[in-house]
């Protein structure tokens, strides 16, 4: 509730009940999208427990143990780590009014981001190629739509870089645009932490089993 | 619904997917004669909008407007229109179900009726009542908090431009193929491919899905702005009832609405895509549809009834001349409704056998939730308790609203019960425990509130003469209809029934469909009371903004409000803000206007959700080109809409000055 001009106290007694001059009230931007986040992440705890209750269904098929290369995994998880530490950059050099930095470091994490999906695609393929499609069983139908629709995010994340790179070409690090970076660097560390979960719970626990 | 079974070939055509001759239900005279009449219907009000020129009109004012005010009444619009759809259905339900006996075979066949009350169900619960409901808090809730507008204005229009999409398809499924045949919640295996291979579910599918996105999206854009936008002074535990159980009702759609997005998404990928999530064989769980769907399921009957305890909250202390008795009560009532909400779910199928002690759990948690209600109940008694109570028309719906309510809580209480419910379950007594609250809760209130606020939205009050025949049909009509309901299910009749063998029963569905006759006359009393006031107007008319002497602030503006609501924005002090300021002897200031910030209109909304209509219908067609064609479309045009920077606009501060003169000259 920021006020230009706050005049809640009484005059002589009286109660004022109007805001004389301009109201602006607080910008809701970055809020709304945290919100929109929790509710993406909603979203995700329903393939978590889905995940849950399928992990275990292989219908005599290939398990989490006998399919997960942990390496090819762990160079994954690196990458989209790293890009969101260069994604902080990318926040750091905006805070500084560099534009030139920040479409820098946003490009490397673009270039992280399209390195992350790389690999992912590289494995479905390879989980295809060998007969262990989602089509499978229970087991596979999770693992592939958990995993599958965070790297759908993860696209959409890069097409919204790539269109925000413009948008900051264009009209330089003006309020909205800052705005917009740190929308998208919501998205990409929520990624980050989403990715966290389908690492340990999937791929490290799968591999247990 | 098409009338004769219809064969799936498994060859689509490349261009038009599975859309073919047969797709049209020609042969059957029922479709067809609605066709008709719906075919000339739309070409006569084509050619009426033409004629009056009204076409530029609707389209600049209207479906490009960003105004939550006009929003919010296309909102109502569209739940009016969907009412007589879904009313249309449960009609020639309780037709059929009368005739069905013996010998008797009825007029409808088997999966035509099964479309009919899946249909039926659907509409009702997302294209009536969610409509009816995030309608009114368009309109309202803006200005309860003294704000000009939404958090975001855009992603406003183009939430109700979803709605409307999910709405379109539906519709169209009743002339191009057909409507699913499982029941409102299309429970799996029943609704996996094998065993429905026809288009109706993926109408099911595609038209939640769409509608949903925007029921999800005005769900952020609201708590944002409740949360945002109030008046300076306005602290939360100042803020109108309305406006609280809208808050509470937009965070359970923020909290629930994703669960359906992520259930629907994982059938879509069964039916389509040969996953197994829910199918029978190959590691599949069916159990866990249902499940998943009641997460989202019952948190979405308390997104439906909260801010109807909202408007019952500002109409009972209106029309008593008092404040609301227990505010803080009434506060802590909505936000327990709204934790205990997610702690229910499985009551919805106890005969599930999850066993003893998880059915006894979510029994109890359900028994609870009667405990705010109830103290929600008390506090409008004794709100009224010693208040001068106007029995006007909203009053009536109140009353006939918190004796049926309480009727209905009551028999809601007894499925509580496990072991009752393993008697109870997918009975009739079933069906007419949640009509009992949907209809005496969600309905009556919806028309409390549009009697209410009415002369706000038009600047003239409606007709009581025909509110209070369309009163009177509905209450009536509802125990006519669904009493006898109760008394079958405890009979043991179960639900979706097409034909009965026990000719014994029959005088009991005679009866209901007397009672749906007679609900009938009381939405046909609303639609007469709807002309009937416009002709009237001149007499009802009302230039005060304030006809029932209101306590909140949406009465502090004239009706209708200005484009900005209020040329300045309300200091507040305590609860009931009008109300003070009225005992204060409150002017409204003549000069010091300011030039107004607002956002321009745009046609994007509709745009992305024409594109989104397109998208759905491909998908359920299988025609895959369209389908890829109009998603690059939709993220297309999404990423074009980011490009606008220029989105607003000043109202000059002559304009503002003009309006306002002229109100003040009014009031003199």
């Amino acid at each position: 509730m920021s006020t230009a001009v706050a005049t809640p106290a009484a005059d002589n007694g009286k109660l004022e009940f109007l805001v004389r001059g301009e109201h602006h009230p607080a910008q809701g931007t970055l809020l709304g999208f945290w919100i929109y986040l929790m509710s993406d992440c909603l979203i995700f705890a329903a393939l978590f427990a889905t995940y849950g209750v399928l992990s275990l269904n292989f219908a005599g098929g290939p398990s989490g143990a006998d399919l997960f290369d942990l390496e090819l995994v762990a160079l994954n998880t690196a990458f989209l780590l790293v890009s969101s530490i260069t994604y902080g950059f990318a926040v750091l050099k905006m805070q500084q009014n560099s534009l030139k930095g920040t479409i820098g470091w946003l490009a490397v994490t673009g270039v992280f981001g399209l390195s992350f999906l790389a690999v992912e695609l590289y494995e479905f393929y390879h989980l295809l190629h060998i007969g262990a499609g989602p089509q499978r069983s229970g087991f596979l139908s999770a693992f592939f739509t958990l995993v599958g629709t965070h790297g759908l995010h993860v696209t959409f994340g890069c097409i919204w870089l790539v269109t925000l790179l413009l948008q900051l070409r264009k009209h330089g690090l003006i309020q909205e645009n800052k705005r917009r970076v740190f929308c998208l660097s919501m998205f990409w560390h929520f990624l980050d932490v989403i990715w966290i979960g389908v690492f340990t719970y999937v791929y490290l626990m799968g591999s247990m089993v | 619904m098409s009338s004769a079974v219809q064969t799936y070939s498994d060859t689509t055509s490349a261009v038009f997917g599975r859309l073919t001759w047969d797709s049209f239900p020609l042969h059957d005279p029922i479709i067809l004669g609605t066709f008709v009449m719906v075919a000339v219907g739309g070409i006569a009000l084509v050619v009426a909008l033409t004629k009056y020129r009204v076409w530029g009109y609707l389209w600049k004012e209207w479906f490009t407007s960003i105004d939550h005010k006009r929003i919010g009444v296309m909102y109502m619009i569209l739940g009016i229109i969907m009412l007589l759809r879904g009313f249309a259905d449960a009609i020639m339900m309780r037709l059929h179900q009368a005739m069905a006996f013996g010998d008797a075979t009825g007029y409808l066949p088997p999966h035509h009726y099964d479309q009919i009350f899946t249909a039926h169900g659907v509409i009702m619960i997302f294209f009536v009542a969610m409509p009816f409901v995030v309608g009114l808090m368009n309109y309202i809730v803006p200005l309860q908090i003294g704000a000009r507008d939404v958090a975001f204005p855009f992603l406003n229009n183009f939430s109700f431009w979803m709605t409307a999409s999910g709405a379109v398809l539906i519709m169209l499924s009743l002339f191009v193929g057909e409507f699913a045949k499982s029941g409102w919640l299309a429970y799996p295996p029943l609704t996996g491919i094998l065993q429905s291979p026809g288009v109706g579910v993926d109408y099911y599918i595609w038209s939640l899905q769409i509608a949903g996105v925007g029921t999800l999206l005005s769900g952020v854009n609201f708590v944002v702005t409740i949360v945002k936008m109030r008046a300076p002074g306005m602290t939360l535990m100042k803020m109108p009832v309305f406006t609280w159980t809208a808050l509470c009702t937009n965070i359970l759609i923020v909290a629930a609405f994703p669960i359906l997005t992520a259930v629907l998404a994982l059938l879509s990928l069964d039916r389509y895509m040969d996953f197994n999530f829910f199918t029978n064989d190959l590691g599949g769980n069916a159990m866990m549809y249902v499940n998943l769907i009641w997460i989202w399921g019952h948190p979405e009957v308390y997104i439906l009834i909260l801010p109807i305890f909202g408007v019952f909250s500002e109409i009972v202390s209106t029309y008593s001349g008092k404040r609301l008795f227990g505010y803080s009560s009434m506060v802590y009532a909505t936000v327990v409704i709204t934790v205990l909400s997610y702690l229910v779910w499985l009551h919805h199928f106890f005969t599930m056998g999850s066993g003893a002690t998880v059915n006894s759990f979510f029994g109890i948690t359900t028994m609870i939730i009667s405990i705010p209600t109830g103290a929600k109940i008390f506090n409008w008694l004794f709100t009224m308790y010693r208040g001068r109570i106007q029995f006007d028309v909203p009053m009536l719906w109140t009353i006939g609203f918190m004796v049926t309510f309480v009727i209905g809580g009551m028999t809601g209480v007894l499925l509580a019960v496990p072991p009752a419910d393993f008697v109870l379950h997918n009975s009739l007594f079933l069906i007419a425990h949640f009509h009992n609250v949907i209809i005496g809760g969600v309905v009556f209130g919806v028309f409390a509130a549009i009697t209410y606020w009415y002369p706000k939205v038009t600047g003239y009050k409606l007709d009581p003469f025909w509110g209070k025949c369309s009163f009177w049909f509905w209450l009536i009509g509802f125990y006519v209809a669904f009493m006898p309901l109760y008394a079958l299910g405890l009979m043991g009749v179960t639900r979706r029934m097409s034909h009965f063998e026990d000719m014994s029963l029959q005088i009991w569905f005679q009866v209901a469909a007397f009672g749906a006759v007679l609900i009938g006359l009381g939405i046909l009393s609303f639609l007469i009371q709807l002309y009937v006031s416009y002709k009237k107007r001149d007499s009802l008319r009302d230039e005060t903004g304030d006809p029932w002497n209101g306590r909140t602030l949406e009465w502090s503006t004239s009706s209708p409000p200005p484009q900005y609501n209020f040329a300045f924005t309300p200091q507040v002090h305590e609860n009931d803000a009008w109300w003070q300021m009225k005992q204060h002897g409150f002017k409204p200031p003549q000069e010091g206007f300011l030039p107004i910030h607002m956002p321009k209109n745009t046609a994007a909304g509709m745009v992305l959700a024409g594109l989104a209509t397109v998208f759905g219908f491909a998908m359920i067609w299988y025609v895959w080109w369209l389908a890829a064609a109009s998603f690059a479309g939709l993220i297309l045009g999404a990423i074009i809409h980011t490009f606008n920077y220029k989105r607003d606009y000043y109202i000059p501060v002559e304009d503002v000055a003009a309006v306002e003169n002229r109100r003040a000259e009014v009031l003199a």
